[in-house]
């Protein structure tokens, strides 16, 4: 049987396995944000990064190697992590009292998970309207984070590409595959995959954000490091009740 | 107790900046616990006692975000006089609701407000000297001045609050787990 040593702790994986698909399978948590388990894995929030054998990796990406060596839950790792949350934080407009997402929010869990106390940078206070268009769906792109799982859900799974990323660097944002630019005059609906796999407070359900009240949503009960076996429902919330 | 008792008592001092004050009411929710937090605590300037300018303090908490000139002058005041500083709150951290603005043009919003909004007859716009002008953005509070600890909530809870305090108090690191730390 081929393992890894991850924190020391030898782990099986079968070939073509990833460090979070064997981590993920023997219940250890890797924090990760762009990753989820029905999509192929992209490797771009870095969330991920742990040390295999000395190098910085996403575990999202890499196949695991027999014998390989892996750090995850250690200090110089979770500081890494807690600065990319931070730098996250202050990119966009992360208000979670107002924000109907708080408490099922993985960014949110997260930064619960790595103790981030403050955001610690200058905050950019973007601009970014939200597009109320769509009879169903709220977009509020002050809180994308560019994970793009609704990108890959539209185009892979719902076949319509309603959602790309448009600019470079720092002027990198959502948009949507419309003339105008907005939900309502896209094809999009409700039932797509793509309404379900947002990990922040991007594409809400409209009429439906507090049907359960914050203080009993999922991350309240209990930390997304415990919840790892459930990955594949983990944005459901309240979509699923 | 008795070699806190006979040692000097802990000086602090709370203020509400651009806030609520609703940390301050979630502060006050720590219930009878205030009987054990005033044995080993004086308070200096604070709402609960109106003294008005902060004395040389160890532990100042500051509520709410900085959003206009008066805000900026207790804050450096707070700074000056506290060993340790304590931001608590969303938007002593990140600027909260108030900073809800900060994607409008000020000058417009008082316009909009005072002058052409539904409703509005004779508006003028406020500028009367006593007042303190408003800054064209709101602040987090470590953007102005050094922060030594952050108490994350909307507000926080009176139990973060206590655990928080008296963590430091004891001369622990403080630290908030699951489920004190929140950020709604």
């Amino acid at each position: 049987m081929k393992t890894i040593l991850l924190d020391g702790l030898p782990l099986p994986f079968a070939d073509g396995q990833t460090i979070m698909e064997a981590a993920t399978e023997a219940g250890i948590f890797i924090p990760h944000l762009c990753h989820h388990p029905e999509f192929k894995p992209q490797g771009s929030c870095k969330l991920c990064t742990v040390k295999a054998n000395g190098r910085y990796v996403s575990a999202c990406t890499l196949p695991a190697k027999d014998g390989m060596e892996v750090e995850n839950n250690s200090p110089d790792l979770n500081d890494k992590r807690r600065t990319l949350l931070q730098m996250l934080f202050v990119e966009g407009n992360h208000f979670c009292p107002s924000c109907e997402k708080s408490g099922n929010c993985m960014l949110q869990a997260l930064a619960y998970e790595l103790e981030m106390l403050t955001p610690h940078f200058e905050q950019f206070y973007p601009d970014r309207p939200v597009d109320a268009s769509h009879p169903e769906v709220l977009l509020d792109f002050n809180r994308c984070i560019l994970c793009e799982l609704c990108v890959r859900a539209s185009r892979d799974v719902d076949g319509k590409n309603v959602f790309a990323l448009s600019g470079r660097g720092i002027r990198k944002h959502l948009i949507v595959n419309a003339e105008s630019g907005r939900l309502a005059d896209t094809d999009f609906s409700l039932a797509d995959k793509a309404a379900q796999v947002c990990p922040v407070g991007v594409i809400l359900q409209k009429r439906k954000g507090f049907a359960i009240p914050i203080g009993r949503r999922r991350y309240d009960v209990e930390p997304i490091a415990m919840q790892v076996e459930c990955a594949p429902s983990r944005t459901s919330g309240e979509q699923e009740s | 107790m008795g070699t806190v008792a006979a040692s000097r008592k802990v000086r602090l001092a709370t203020t509400s900046l651009a806030g609520c004050f609703g940390c301050h009411m979630s502060f006050l929710d720590i219930d009878e616990r205030l009987f054990d937090l005033i044995e080993r605590v004086d308070f200096d300037r604070s709402p609960l006692t109106d003294i008005k300018h902060c004395g040389a303090c160890d532990i100042g908490l500051i509520e709410g975000g900085v959003c206009n000139a008066e805000n900026i002058h207790v804050l450096r005041e707070f700074r000056r006089n506290c060993k340790v500083l304590i931001a608590i709150g969303a938007c002593a951290i990140n600027g909260g609701l108030p900073a809800q603005r900060n994607h409008l043009d000020l000058g417009q919003c008082l316009q909009e407000v005072y002058l052409t909004g539904p409703g509005i007859v004779h508006g003028q716009v406020p500028n009367d000297p006593e007042l303190p002008l408003p800054l064209d953005k709101v602040h987090p509070i470590h953007e102005v001045v050094r922060v030594d600890y952050f108490i994350p909530g909307c507000p926080p809870s009176g139990d973060a609050i206590w655990k928080f305090l008296t963590d430091l108090l004891a001369g622990r690191t403080p630290r908030l787990g699951h489920p004190l730390l929140h950020f709604d």
